[in-house]
């Protein structure tokens, strides 16, 4: 198994230490991969979208070339991963809390709406621990993070705090607007092992 | 980039626990509860919250803004973060006199205008003007040499503050004196508003060799170093078994092209602050990309070949060779 990080900017150091760590967890032989260009993106079973500025990462894809080709494998069914600008990034409609006139680029594989910067600054940010339905607890964070405000199609909500959707899944794709690979439990990263399984 | 050798949750417990000792904090009450997770609530401005501000910085370029327009190009340019100061390093240098923390209208104004975090500069040991900052609510203090120091002598107490800090670095010593002091990222110093990238080049090679060095201590040795040095020997000990420091580590003071964007990645930056090589070249919007794609895609010379391209050395700032300064000109040297 081959599992890919989007590896421009932000937590790809993190996700390879927890993606690594799940690996063992599973007792699956795999290799994990920092992907920036496009033949990287080749032969991997699954893919993360880590967390950082979703405005940087989204430039970097495209100016890159590769935007285009994760989109496409997404829908192909790849299973992947997006923790906040992952989140970001896989959605279909996406707002910035306070500069609202804003438009802003995605992938848009995924059923769901999100709101930039929904909590507010850094000042708001947050520790907190998180249910996942059916998968136990996460001690987690939230830096300036997004909310998922709406979901439809097939798309299930897999854990809630204070009422707002802070993970939800479609068929191969998984969004969380905290970090799971900042946290105690690496439970999100074997749900993608699992996907790649089948 | 050096990767970490254990989860940033563990190392986090190593912090919780290095705070925890400090009877200042247990005093003020401010900590309760609050890293060890043994609450449901939500807690914001806690160490783990300041903490992992940067990891969603690294392998980005944080940009000095001085209005909005300029913060509005470094946003377009794919920029991480904008850094909003009175007047750029370039600026401070040429103009003299004492250099202060930004107009707070300023700040807000740049804050109100784009979607990306905003930071802004304090003077060294100005408690207040830090306060100030975080109640206008910026998302990073840099406590700078920058700016002419409020206090000869000591730094701020960062770990009583709930914003994170970013402070300038030189060497090992520095660097955990630093994070002793609760600073949640560093940065090399360099010598800022110079366009010249040889004191960053240098402060990070120093860097780089002390952690090799204390890599063969044993504990006793270990001690006498933190002594020598004058750091707790705990956050010594933790940065010998990383193998690098504990918290993000940036690269700032003279960068101005993306082939020195590059090189500083190479040398093992975590990422870049660009001062005056932005917003003091001829095209600030072109380099501004161009630093961006070097500073994410440096492992490949290609791709850092295609941003070199994309602007002219005629539009990089003339630069000042640090020989000529004199020593009372540089601002490496203040805050150590």
């Amino acid at each position: 198994m081959k599992i890919g990080i989007i590896s421009y900017q932000g937590s790809f150091q993190e996700h390879f230490f927890m993606m690594k760590k799940a690996m063992t967890s599973e007792g699956v032989n795999g290799d994990v991969i920092y992907v920036k260009s496009k033949d990287q993106l080749e032969h991997v079973d699954a893919l993360i979208i880590p967390g950082g500025e979703s405005t940087t990462i989204w430039r970097m894809m495209n100016a890159m070339s590769i935007a285009n080709r994760v989109k496409e494998k997404i829908e192909e069914g790849i299973p992947v991963l997006g923790t906040c600008a992952g989140a970001i990034l896989l959605s279909k409609e996406s707002i910035d809390n306070k500069v609202k006139e804003k438009q802003f680029g995605t992938l848009g594989t995924m059923d769901i709406a999100v709101i930039r910067n929904y909590y507010g600054r850094q000042r708001e940010s947050f520790q907190s621990i998180i249910k996942l339905e059916n998968y136990g607890e996460l001690k987690t964070v939230f830096i300036r993070a997004p909310a998922i405000v709406k979901i439809w199609g097939d798309t299930n909500v897999i854990a809630k705090l204070d009422n707002v959707v802070v993970a939800a899944m479609e068929r191969n794709m998984i969004a969380t607007t905290f970090h799971p690979e900042l946290s105690d439990n690496d439970v999100v990263h074997r749900l993608l092992i699992r996907l790649a399984k089948k | 980039m050096k990767g970490y050798s254990i989860s940033f949750f563990e190392l986090e417990n190593f912090f919780y626990k290095l705070v925890e000792l400090r009877d200042s904090l247990k005093y003020e009450n401010k900590r309760k509860g609050a890293d060890l997770y043994t609450v449901y609530e939500r807690i914001s401005g806690s160490n783990i919250v300041k903490h992992a501000f940067p990891i969603f910085q690294k392998g980005g370029v944080v940009m000095d803004v001085t209005n909005v327009e300029q913060a509005s190009i470094a946003e377009d340019a794919g920029a991480i973060s904008v850094m909003v100061l009175d007047k750029l390093p370039y600026d401070v240098r040429k103009m003299g006199g004492v250099a202060r923390m930004a107009d707070p209208k300023i700040i807000e104004e740049v804050m109100n205008s784009i979607t990306i975090p905003v930071m802004a500069k304090v003077r060294i040991g100005h408690e207040m003007e830090a306060r100030i900052l975080e109640t206008l609510g910026v998302d990073m203090i840099d406590e700078s040499e920058v700016l002419t120091p409020a206090d000869e002598t000591h730094h701020i107490d960062k770990w009583r503050f709930k914003v994170p800090f970013v402070n300038g670095t030189r060497n090992l010593g520095e660097s955990l004196r630093r994070i002793s002091e609760g600073a949640s990222m560093l940065r090399t110093k360099g010598e800022p508003g110079t366009g010249n990238v040889s004191e960053a080049v240098k402060h990070m090679r120093i860097m780089n060799k002390e952690l090799e060095e204390i890599a063969s201590l044993n504990e006793g040795e270990l001690i006498t170093k933190s002594r020598e040095i004058q750091v707790p020997f705990e956050i010594l000990q933790l940065t010998q078994s990383l193998g690098r420091l504990p918290i993000v580590n940036f690269a700032a003071g003279g960068i101005a092209t993306p082939a020195d964007a590059a090189l500083m990645m190479w040398l093992g930056s975590d990422g870049i602050f660009v001062g005056s090589g932005i917003f003091k070249s001829q095209d600030p919007a072109e380099r501004g990309s161009a630093i961006v794609l070097a500073t994410s895609n440096w492992d490949k010379p290609e791709i850092v070949l295609e941003a070199q391209k994309m602007i002219s050395e005629y539009g990089s700032m003339t630069g000042i060779d640090i020989r000529t300064l004199k020593p009372e000109e540089l601002m490496q040297v203040r805050g150590v």
